[in-house]
């Protein structure tokens, strides 16, 4: 079948390519609805470096959507099922590596094309089902997922005082990781740090929220999650060791286009404990899945979500490209090119 | 129910590079008939689609279908007539004989040798001919477009903005388009080569769909080489 991806070709321009798709031993899947993550818009924006740009470019943008099976060779799904696509294409990998640490292993939308395609040709154990939840909060299945991903691996990892955490970061990171806390540890005290009051109106279930430069000097943290990234990654670590109780462990989630200066002598006199975490893989998102059936979690999630108009052009493209950059966390659309 | 009309009653041989009608040409992986087919087949708007393939040819047909393993029980293979309105009827004739007449029948025709048409076409074919009763798929024209009735002097250029170059798929509430066939006389049938001009002639408003540049028609040489040209890129996901 012949198939359409919309790949970008160099920053905010798009082009149309017509590719043979091959589905054998694979689901096809049309895209339903789709959301934009801040990897895509620093894609569409050119904010990564150049070389990086290069390399990576032409390349269909979006790993976060749901879809729905229209044709399965494996007899796996049937047709019509509601399902989200696993975005981490991984190689074969020891036992005790996760699938989206794995060498060798890809993503979609990062060095190979992303769900914004006509249809899309996937693995059947690449997908996972989803039931009672609307489309619009499927969208972001693996936004939520790499919550889950952190959380399950600070359980792992992180010494058993687990009083009091604190997460860095008032956008859409920082609302998701909170939430998953708050699921995983309903019993946990739960502090946000963030830039922007009217961002941090919104975690009406954490215990406190503080603008960073009013964090009480007072604040002891058992263990924190970083979920700001960019610029302002160095400026919330060091805020983070400065906070932690010794033998703390950091959660970090934020990416930065550049290196990150921090305060290792605190970090060695603390004995801290780092831990990055990135993306997420297939139990991560089924976990995601348990968390959003959860009535009473859906209504905090689509309380972040703005839905934009359905896509059907190019120009509809371009124009949630904009109106991801003015609304305050997750833009959807339902993709109907 | 919704019915896809795939029409390639053709034998039309004018590429000079093959034998085989230029439905079944090689396009990328598989026959140009088949990309269509599937495009049809993962729309999901369908309950069955019917291919009205010129009798000759009707048992090579069968032979794609099993070999691209698309012999689904919702695909058909009905004779297709003399010209594009006797293929439309033909199908026509075959969906009554197999689910009868019903006044929500909507039938999505389509040339096969267009088969780059987009989902997004063919779903909004289907919504406005449940909605309107018939609609076309278009263009906005890019050229200039010069009437001439002799071919040799200008007799007007209409203006840009109204005019729009036709694609298909043209989609029709089945009875609505039967209805209108029977009221045509056997010369007329003949000479109305396009169905929604027929609604037009008759003042059935026709909705427009808006198709896509991409949505050729693979009807030349010229016409193949740009379709192969166009799925030249061999990185597939």
């Amino acid at each position: 079948m012949i198939n359409t991806v919309f790949q970008l070709t160099q920053p905010k321009v798009f082009s149309v390519e017509h590719r043979d798709l091959f589905y054998e031993r694979q689901v096809l899947v049309r895209p339903f609805y789709m959301s934009l993550c801040h990897a895509d818009q620093r894609y569409y924006q050119g904010l990564r470096k150049s070389e990086v740009m290069k390399r990576k470019l032409p390349m269909a943008l979006v790993h976060e959507c749901c879809g729905t099976v229209v044709y399965d060779t494996t007899g796996t799904y049937q047709k019509g099922s509601l399902v989200v696509p696993i975005p981490n294409v991984p190689t074969a990998h020891p036992d005790y590596i996760y699938e989206n640490y794995a060498e060798g292993s890809s993503f979609r939308s990062s060095g190979r094309d992303g769900f914004m395609q006509e249809f899309i040709a996937m693995p059947s154990e690449r997908l996972v089902v989803a039931s009672n939840i609307p489309p619009q909060l499927l969208a972001i299945t693996e936004f939520i997922s790499i919550a889950i991903h952190a959380a399950t691996r600070f359980l792992k990892n992180a010494h058993p005082q687990r009083e009091k955490l604190a997460v860095w970061g008032d956008g859409s990171l920082g609302y998701i990781t909170s939430l998953v806390l708050r699921y995983v540890m309903p019993h946990a005290h739960i502090v946000v740090i963030g830039h922007h009051s009217e961002k941090l109106a919104h975690f009406s279930f954490v215990d406190e929220v503080y603008l960073s430069e009013d964090i009480p000097f007072s604040l002891k943290i058992d263990h924190a999650f970083e979920c700001t990234g960019g610029n302002g990654c160095s400026e919330a670590i060091n805020s983070i060791i400065k906070y932690l109780r010794p033998q703390g462990c950091c959660m970090l989630m934020g990416v930065s286009e550049t290196e990150v200066s921090i305060n290792t002598r605190d970090v060695l006199e603390k004995g801290i404990n780092f831990i990055g975490c990135s993306r997420s893989g297939r139990e991560d998102f089924q976990n995601a899945l348990k968390l959003m059936s959860e009535s009473d979690k859906q209504k905090y999630l689509d309380s972040i979500i703005y839905e934009d108009a359905p896509v059907r052009s190019i120009s509809d493209i371009h124009h949630v490209f904009a109106t991801d950059t003015i609304v305050p966390f997750k833009t959807v659309f339902n993709w109907q090119i | 129910m919704i019915f896809g009309a795939i029409l390639a009653g053709g034998t039309g041989t004018r590429m000079n590079i093959s034998s085989l009608p230029k439905q079944f040409l090689p396009l990328g992986s598989k026959p140009v008939i088949i990309h269509t087919l599937e495009k049809f087949l993962t729309s999901g708007c369908f309950d069955h689609v019917y291919l009205g393939i010129h009798p000759k040819w009707t048992p090579y047909m069968t032979d794609l279908l099993d070999k691209n393993q698309l012999n689904f029980p919702q695909v058909h293979i009905t004779d297709g007539g003399i010209d594009r309105n006797r293929t439309i009827q033909n199908i026509i004739s075959a969906i009554e004989t197999d689910w009868g007449s019903c006044e929500e029948h909507i039938l999505v025709t389509h040339d096969a040798v267009r088969p780059f048409v987009s989902f997004r076409v063919i779903q909004e074919n289907v919504a406005a001919a449940q909605q309107y009763g018939a609609c076309d798929t278009v263009i906005s024209a890019t050229d200039t477009i010069v009437a001439s009735e002799d071919g040799k002097m200008i007799q007007s250029i209409p203006k840009r903005n109204y005019m729009y170059q036709g694609q298909t798929p043209q989609s029709f509430n089945m009875n609505l388009l039967k209805k209108l066939y029977l009221q045509l006389s056997h010369e007329e049938l003949e000479s109305l080569t396009d169905a929604c001009k027929i609604c037009v002639l008759q003042h059935i408003p026709v909705y427009l769909v808006r198709g896509e540049v991409s949505n050729i028609k693979l009807t030349t040489i010229e016409d193949y080489k740009i379709a192969q040209a166009m799925l030249e890129e061999k990185n597939c996901d």
